[in-house]
């Protein structure tokens, strides 16, 4: 029996969303498929399989990212799925641990990456938000239409501009944590 | 040769690779070698290779074409960083014995 389940995670939740993939696969569900806040679970065997996600360098089809994979699945692992750069990987629990990255350098290169993708939303929010004022400001007034799309934009910068935030902190936890362990 | 601090992962990456391997084989030596405190991850590694064949201190093997796992092997480089950091451990291990048991020099 296959359930599709949507929901959304910012990609600043993407150690929530690998735990809730992680909960729901010790229920017995597991993730085969994913798509945009879509998540495919086939029923199986509770605590069968782990998982994980990772956000890439390169998209998956990249003979880079291709490279990796096929890496990680010589390990034993196998590829679920991938949305964009994020890639959701799983092992079979039989099969020994399974993680992505062993020491703190991988997890802060890692969350650097998850870092500057978020920055980059940020980034683009601003700008519109930038753009929207500066064309009233030559206009002279603000049209009402616009007010929503301020509104608007100024929401996204909020929401993107925590999450943000959010990594920077986890990413800086991190590198302290390093001036003291590998 | 520099004075560099290899990190775990790296030194018992380079051991392992005094005869060749795939990737999923150094997973499995270093595991054995360290009686299973070194959990290598299989990201981590990839990393760990190509930043090490990039320095020249270890090469993938050409392999059979139909074998689609990469084999890697050390180069003398990548055994002098290991001598190098074998002195570096014994100078560590000695100072912290000798001021850990109170005989301070």
């Amino acid at each position: 029996m296959k359930h599709a389940v949507h929901k959304l995670f910012w990609a600043w939740d993407f150690e929530k969303e690998e735990k809730w993939l992680n909960e729901m696969a010790a229920k017995g569900l597991l993730l085969t498929d994913v798509g945009f806040c879509r998540y495919v679970f086939q029923e199986g065997t509770p605590g069968e399989y782990q998982y994980h996600l990772e956000w890439l360098r390169h998209f998956p089809s990249h003979p880079e990212s291709r490279a990796y994979i096929q890496f990680i699945e010589e390990t034993g692992a196998e590829h679920v799925g991938s949305f964009k750069k994020w890639v959701y990987l799983r092992k079979k629990a039989s099969e020994g641990a399974f993680n992505l990255f062993s020491g703190l350098d991988s997890r802060i290169a890692h969350f650097q990456r998850v870092t500057r993708l978020i920055a980059l939303l940020s980034f683009v929010a601003l700008a519109y938000v930038v753009a929207l004022a500066s064309h009233c400001l030559r206009l002279g007034y603000v049209p009402e239409a616009y007010l929503y799309m301020f509104g608007a934009y100024a929401a996204m910068l909020t929401l993107f501009g925590t999450g943000y935030l959010k990594t920077l902190g986890a990413y800086r936890k991190l590198k302290r944590k390093r001036i003291v362990q590998e | 040769m520099e004075n560099i601090a290899l990190t775990e992962a790296v030194y018992y990456i380079l051991l392992s690779l005094y005869e060749p391997l795939h990737g999923y084989g150094i997973m499995q030596k270093i595991e054995e070698l360290s009686n299973g405190r070194v959990l290598l991850a299989a990201g981590t590694l990839y990393g760990a290779l190509s930043t090490l064949v990039e320095r020249g201190w270890i090469e993938a093997l050409p392999g059979e074409k139909n074998s689609r796992r990469k084999e890697y092997v050390i180069l003398p480089q990548g055994k002098a960083a290991v001598e190098n950091e074998i002195r570096r451990l014994r100078e560590l291990l000695a100072n912290g014995e000798l001021i850990t048991r109170g005989e301070a020099k």
